[in-house]
């Protein structure tokens, strides 16, 4: 197939390689942008409001600049940025889809937009319907009987998720000290293990790439709190025995915790609940769409079977039997998560984005999905060892271990190159079972065209490393900057323009 | 079918045959049959874009608080401040808003180098020198301050002040289980968090300075506990009040946090907000969430990256001191275009009138029969409260009849029994702001608004 135009982020940088300065070298004193309204309500000063013990001995120092050179000033950072309405962004596990602009306006909305947190549910209907028909359809495609929506991210998700279970075994008497966790899990899942305060058992997986049943067996005791799973996994397989494990964790009296980090691949389709999960976490901003706003906001929504819902973080949305909509805490909840209720603007966004699909709309998005990912693995097998080669699900994970070792080439110097072709990079090093892993997430949203160009693209640095791979390593060249010094950053530490390194 | 999918059917069956597949739903042979499958009848139909804006639309008209219907005069961490339309217009682009994680520098500039000037806001606010790029909200921000502090000082002893907004004390109450911290709730007297309550050894202090009653407190008490018992201060900031009131820094904390919301975020049902984190250098090292620093390239140009990279949880796994990973990004580049658009004056005339606006409101709530207000000597900022004879929530309602979000009632804050309250105020109390978009109408219009449910 010949490569189509358009499917590459060509456009940037728009021009040349000068850097733009920060918006404080750009201020000048007694310049502003500012304009507030006209005031009759009788000011005071600085002096009449606080005492001289408590007052502010200088200034705030900010950038003095105009409302014109604010405009230049950030969006010409803008052009300096890769984004999914740029081009392609295939990072594993992030699920870099595009993001439906009618979400942005629904957010946005001054009936939405406009609404104080601590307005009394009376004054605040539609924000509660919002909360409510999300929390329903969230327990619909999870197989789950409630959720929060308070979590503001899927970390905050999982130690919700956690705590939860924390408080279930200590209402049953039961002080258990180890979770579960295989070896292919994100970060956040250990992370979010220890905050919980228990310790991590690690269980490694098989030569398939899923738990090894009998190193789980052998870890299984009355102390295990629970297992967490990704399921599909990190490496975007299925947990073919998930059912069994869910079992094993049973019966030893733990609780088994869904990791929605992948839920695109099944969502629609199958349900946690129905693998025998007990607890999930979402990241609305992956599956849903949200979208990741260059690193947030997200929003981590916890759905849990029925034996957990008295535990749920309160206050949650009810309808009551007049149909007005109320807050209810549950009677045994672990409290609050969020100072109020949850990113309520993310939360808008993926209700829309579900009432936009429907549940045949996002059968299709997981289909097409998974779909991609195994077109990619199979289009690009020739040119990388597939770590486990066959059917994957919404993502496929790469071995570049042997460019390496021929070429000298690692898994970071093609991710850096694919910049250059005008592609985001893979997620390079991650699961960090595999050697110079390269994972692939091409979503849904990416046409035919768009993957055949990024695999031509590949072809194209595996060629080149086999000619000169030294030249690779200096990729890329045509980005706003080149490589970038990340032990320099480290080792002199300048965090902030008035830093004064060391 | 209304969906953003591009396949045409042709291409979904070139796809397949090229796998070696022939159904899409042999693309799940992995799942095993027993596992049921969800029928796609189980979630109501997908409809068109036009239907769910009018649906939203529908919902939107059902939000009676909704600030271009009721006059905002609520506060309690969360303000109705102008957020013009050139910070509207610059947050809003798509290079920003769909974008990932700053993780491949070369083609993630922008970002990078709008956090590191966020960052550099921040600290100037605080007065210490390190901040990070954001966490969720400004409970999350305590939480985190109180991780911190106890990995510094080993004692999971917490001596939290009343005068902290009481979602958050509640967040930080649900987070202390984890680690099984204990959390002492320190009530105020005069408005002011009376340390002499208690007797003992913290291993964390923390104080907001206004408290979510607007006083002002006495940080330099606080820092004192904190120098006789070797505990960790942290300083919960009001970023508008930052403006006018001694910084945390310049008042000896070891961690300043605060909420984000004034910098650009608008109301929003309180969220998406940002949590605001600064520290002390010494404990860079522990510090949550993602660092932007300033670094070269292989040409020497200057460049932006995340930093201290193996702090986080991705690389430190369980033995990381925060599991934050998503943060606020998106809401911390607009925090830091509002802020240049507001600028070293802006902030200040912002933070007077909020603060002129609201002591006008309380002088003239002075007049209202059947209203009181507590401690009108301690200096305060911000907001306050205000006890009636009637119901707080009755109140409410009848403000919201004669067209004022009149505040939020303590009793949708708090339980009867918080040591920041006496337990009366619980039913009578309301918290109440106004900003510097309120007019002397407005007030006028709303202390006139109470005197009609008082009689």
């Amino acid at each position: 197939m010949s490569t189509a135009p358009g499917a590459k982020a060509t456009s940037i940088p728009l021009l040349g390689r000068e850097s733009e300065p920060t918006i404080f070298e750009m201020s000048v004193p007694g310049r502003h942008a500012y304009q507030l309204p006209t005031t009759d309500v009788p000011q005071r000063t600085l002096t009449e409001l606080i005492p001289p013990s408590q007052r502010r001995s200088e200034p705030v120092r900010l950038a003095d600049v105009s409302e014109r050179d604010l405009v230049a000033h950030v969006t010409r950072l803008s052009h300096r940025q890769f984004s999914i309405d740029l081009g392609a962004y295939p990072l594993g596990s992030c699920t870099m889809k595009y993001n439906p602009k009618v979400c942005d306006e629904i957010a946005s909305m001054a009936g939405l937009k406009g609404v104080h947190p601590g307005a009394p549910a009376s004054l605040a209907q539609g924000w509660m319907e919002i909360l409510d028909d999300l929390s329903k359809v969230l327990c619909v495609i999870t197989g789950m009987a409630g959720a929060t929506l308070q979590p503001a991210a899927g970390a905050a998700g999982e130690l919700t998720g956690l705590l939860m279970m924390k408080a279930y075994h200590r209402d049953h008497g039961d002080e258990r000290r180890r979770v579960i966790i295989p070896d292919s899990a994100h970060g956040t899942n250990p992370a979010s293990v220890a905050l919980a305060g228990y310790d991590v058992t690690t269980v490694k997986s098989d030569t398939r790439g899923l738990v090894d049943i009998e190193a789980l067996k052998s870890v299984l005791d009355s102390d295990v709190a629970g297992i967490m799973l990704t399921n599909p996994n990190t490496l975007g397989l299925f947990e073919e025995e998930i059912t069994q494990i869910a079992d094993l964790v049973h019966q030893v009296g733990g609780l088994v915790y869904y990791d929605g980090a992948n839920l695109n691949a099944i969502v629609g389709l199958v349900r946690p609940g129905d693998m025998g999960f007990d607890v999930v976490h979402m990241n609305l901003h992956k599956t849903f769409a949200t979208p990741h706003g260059g690193g947030g906001p997200g929003a981590g929504p916890v759905a849990v079977a029925s034996h957990l819902v008295d535990y749920l973080p309160g206050p949650l949305p009810m309808k009551a039997e007049d149909g007005a909509y109320e807050w209810v805490t549950p009677p045994r909840s672990i409290g609050r998560l969020h100072g109020w209720h949850g990113n309520a603007g993310v939360l808008a966004r993926a209700l829309a984005y579900i009432e936009i699909h429907g549940g045949d709309g996002l059968q299709r998005v997981a289909q097409h999905a998974v779909l991609n990912a195994n077109w990619l693995r199979v289009r690009l097998r020739e040119i990388f060892d597939v770590e486990h080669d066959r059917g994957c699900m919404h993502e496929v994970v790469f071995n570049a271990s042997s460019l390496k070792k021929r070429f000298g080439v690692k898994a970071g110097d093609i991710a850096k190159a694919l910049l250059e072709e005008g592609f985001h990079s893979p997620t390079v090093y991650f699961p960090l079972i595999v050697e110079e892993a390269l994972m692939f997430e091409p979503t849904e949203t990416e046409s035919l065209q768009t993957l055949e160009a990024l695999a031509s693209s590949l072809e194209s640095i595996v060629r080149a490393a086999e000619k000169d791979p030294d030249d690779l390593h200096n990729a890329p060249r045509s980005t706003p900057v080149g490589r970038v010094d990340e032990a320099k950053a480290a080792r002199v530490l300048i965090p902030t323009a008035d830093a004064q390194p060391r | 079918m209304p969906d953003y999918l591009p396949h045409t059917n042709e291409e979904v069956a070139q796809m397949l045959s090229f796998i070696g597949l022939r159904s899409l739903d042999e693309l799940y042979n992995s799942v095993p049959a027993l596992i049921e499958r969800l029928s796609p009848q189980a979630i109501a139909p997908g409809l068109p874009e036009p239907d769910v804006l009018a649906r939203m639309v529908r919902r939107g008209k059902a939000n009676i608080a909704r600030n271009d219907g009721l006059i905002c005069f609520a506060g309690a961490g969360s303000y109705d401040h102008e957020v013009p339309p050139v910070v509207r217009a610059l947050s809003s682009r798509s290079e920003f808003v769909t974008s990932y994680t700053p993780y491949q520098a070369e083609v993630a500039q922008g970002v990078l180098q709008m956090l590191f000037e966020f960052q550099t806001m921040i600290a100037r606010l605080s007065g210490l020198p390190i901040a990070n790029a954001s966490l969720y909200d400004g409970a999350s921000a305590l939480a985190e301050a109180v991780h911190l502090g106890v990995s510094v000082t080993d004692k999971g002893v917490i001596w939290c002040s009343s005068g902290v907004h009481p979602h958050w004390r509640s967040v930080l109450r649900t987070i202390a289980q984890g680690p099984n911290y204990t959390v002492t709730t320190v009530p105020l007297k005069d408005g002011k968090t009376d340390w002499q309550a208690f007797d003992g050894s913290p291993g964390v202090v923390v104080v907001a300075n206004p408290n979510y009653q607007g006083y002002l407190e006495e940080v330099s008490a606080a820092r004192s506990l904190c120098d006789a018992t070797g505990a960790l201060l942290v300083v919960v900031m009001d970023p508008i009040s930052a403006a006018l009131v001694r910084s945390g820094g310049e008042d000896g904390a070891d961690v300043v946090i605060g909420e984000g919301q004034p910098f650009g975020a608008g109301l929003s049902f309180g969220g998406p907000y940002l949590g605001l984190f600064s520290c002390r250098e010494e404990h860079v090292r522990r510090l949550p969430g993602r660092l932007v620093g300033q670094t070269t390239d292989n040409q020497d140009r200057r460049a932006f990256v995340t930093t201290l990279r193996t702090r986080e949880q991705d690389i430190r796994r369980e033995r990381a001191t925060s599991n934050v990973c998503t943060n606020q990004t998106l809401l911390a580049v607009t925090a830091a275009i509002q802020l240049s658009w507001l600028g070293t004056e802006g902030i200040k005339q912002v933070a007077l009138r909020s603060a002129s606006a609201t002591h006008y409101l309380g002088d003239r709530l002075g007049d209202v029969k059947g209203v009181s207000i507590p401690n009108r000597d301690t200096p305060w900022v911000r907001e306050f409260i205000y006890r009636t004879d009637v119901d707080a929530r009755q109140v409410i309602d009848h403000m919201a009849n004669c067209g004022f979000l009149g505040g939020v009632a303590l009793k949708t804050l708090c339980r009867p029994d918080d040591p920041s309250i006496d337990s009366d105020l619980y039913e009578h109390g309301i918290v109440v702001a106004a900003t510097e978009r309120r007019t002397r109408s407005e007030i006028d219009g709303y202390v006139d608004a109470l005197k009609g449910v008082m009689q």
